[in-house]
């Protein structure tokens, strides 16, 4: 759609998966999980907008249909968002904050630990990266970078604030396909 | 290990603009028209590029006011531009927190010899080119993103087809060599030999490469994403149209949807006046925006 999906799509490619591209809701036809690229969250919102596809992935999620996103796709998912009313699918619990660490100048990337994928660290670049301020009691935190919330779970849904479609390392991806395997 | 401003971190946010459309404005009015229309990013500028063209004289960054209003009105990201070799115009830019720097040749060139070195920034950069040798010289210097000069402010997009057809075709020819040409070739191209063997091996820029100089339609935006590029820069195209708002939320839908004519057949009706467009050999070659860098 908009953002990062050539590089999702290289990611799940290299662990054998069958990857579509998803513009309209016919798309949708015959998928098993969906995943939500970095990008810009409004164009995103727009665009989801356009010929209800935004309801009609409600409408998975509602049958529990595994759904990733990540940055921008993670920001599609919360129900909250802090200071905006933009267009969400309002699907997790979570509290988002937008470009949470600051403008382009402070985009980063540093090493965080994520429990559920083992003790080696995950390189993981962060670019005008939202954070979690907020989760219910129902979502799971797989990631915290000094004091802040930046992977989270909540049944077949997990959302990650930075970017591991960016990166060699493809633990998140298969973390996905997990899920995956598991709903079918 | 914490790294700011790093490669991975500056060619990211331009994959994360890829399939979008960025947007000339002039007033946080303009900004916000953008980001409701859809827009991926706005480039924060004094005067579109027809404006600039028309009123001739030396232009130069935006004051920093405006770019600062823009920023505050919208949550998307703001690039603005800097004369091409002006480091200084850079330096404040990335002061201000602009997301993004267009070192550009719709502003009139500060340096005749040199561009800027782009490696010295956190902060990243976007250059244009008009082939493959002039985008990987960019490339070579530090920019994270390419996109075709075009010839900004005629609403003719007859240059960034000429320009992306000559990058493709470049590439092309770089992918069918054996690898004792490709020094040559980088000698010829005038571009960094390790870029070179990049092209050759990958097939393709080792950065995001997107559209720009002449956009005007749903029609010229699907035509250059179908012709290989990444994403859209509209300059004068949308706030010198009749509608602006239909026309920005168009060329949206028309880069998402650019495979589906019939997409682009509904997009495309009501949109109003286009921008008043220019014939190419009517402008003096010294008048060419396109001819400014190297």
């Amino acid at each position: 759609m908009q953002g990062a999906f050539r590089e999702h799509r290289r990611a799940f490619e290299s662990l054998n998966c069958e990857v579509v591209e998803v513009r309209k809701p016919a798309d949708l036809q015959g998928i098993q999980g969906l995943v939500f690229p970095g990008g810009e969250s409004t164009t995103i919102g727009k665009l989801l907008q356009n010929e209800g596809l935004g309801d009609r992935i409600k409408e998975l999620a509602a049958q529990d249909m595994p759904m990733f996103g990540t940055c921008a796709g993670m920001i599609l998912l919360a129900k909250y968002i802090d200071d905006s009313d933009q267009y969400r699918l309002n699907l997790m619990d979570i509290t988002v904050k937008r470009n949470a660490f600051g403008r382009q100048i402070a985009s980063f990337e540093a090493n965080i630990t994520i429990p559920a994928l083992g003790n080696d660290p995950v390189r993981a670049v962060f670019i005008r990266a939202p954070y979690v301020q907020e989760v219910a009691p129902n979502v799971g935190i797989l990631a915290e970078y000094e004091g802040k919330i930046v992977f989270v779970r909540q049944g077949n849904m997990i959302a990650s604030a930075f970017h591991p479609e960016l990166t060699p390392d493809k633990r998140v991806h298969q973390y996905f396909l997990n899920i995956i395997s598991e709903y079918q | 290990m914490l790294e700011i401003g790093s490669w991975k971190v500056k060619t990211g946010l331009a994959e994360m603009l890829k399939g979008g459309v960025i947007m000339d404005v002039t007033t946080p009015e303009q900004a916000k028209i953008a980001e409701e229309a859809g827009a991926c990013a706005v480039m924060a500028l004094e005067r579109v590029p027809s404006d600039i063209r028309a009123a001739g004289g030396v232009a130069r960054m935006a004051d920093p006011t405006i770019i600062q209003r823009i920023m505050d009105a919208v949550t998307i990201p703001v690039m603005a531009k800097a004369r091409i070799g002006h480091f200084v115009e850079a330096q404040i830019l990335e002061a201000l927190g602009a997301d993004y720097i267009d070192e550009s040749e719709v502003l009139t060139p500060a340096d005749d010899l040199y561009h800027i070195n782009k490696h010295d920034f956190k902060v990243p950069f976007v250059c244009g080119a008009r082939n493959l040798g002039e985008a990987l010289r960019r490339i070579g210097e530090g920019a994270a993103m390419i996109r075709t000069k075009g010839e900004p402010g005629t609403g003719n997009v007859v240059e960034a087809v000429r320009h992306m057809r000559t990058v493709m075709s470049d590439i092309r020819r770089l992918s069918s060599m054996p690898k004792e040409e490709l020094m040559s070739a980088a000698k010829e191209m005038g571009a960094p030999y390790n870029l070179v063997v990049y092209v050759a091996e990958n097939g393709k820029l080792p950065v995001v490469n997107f559209a720009a100089g002449g956009i005007a339609t749903p029609a010229d935006a699907a035509l250059m994403m179908q012709l290989g590029v990444d994403g859209i820069f509209v300059g004068s195209g949308i706030f010198k149209s009749g509608n602006p708002q239909a026309r920005a939320k168009a060329i949206v839908l028309a880069t998402t949807h650019y495979q589906d004519p019939k997409v682009l057949a509904e997009i495309s009706q009501d949109l109003g006046e286009a921008m008043p467009g220019l014939e190419i050999a009517t402008i003096a070659s010294t008048e060419r925006m396109q001819e400014r860098g190297w």
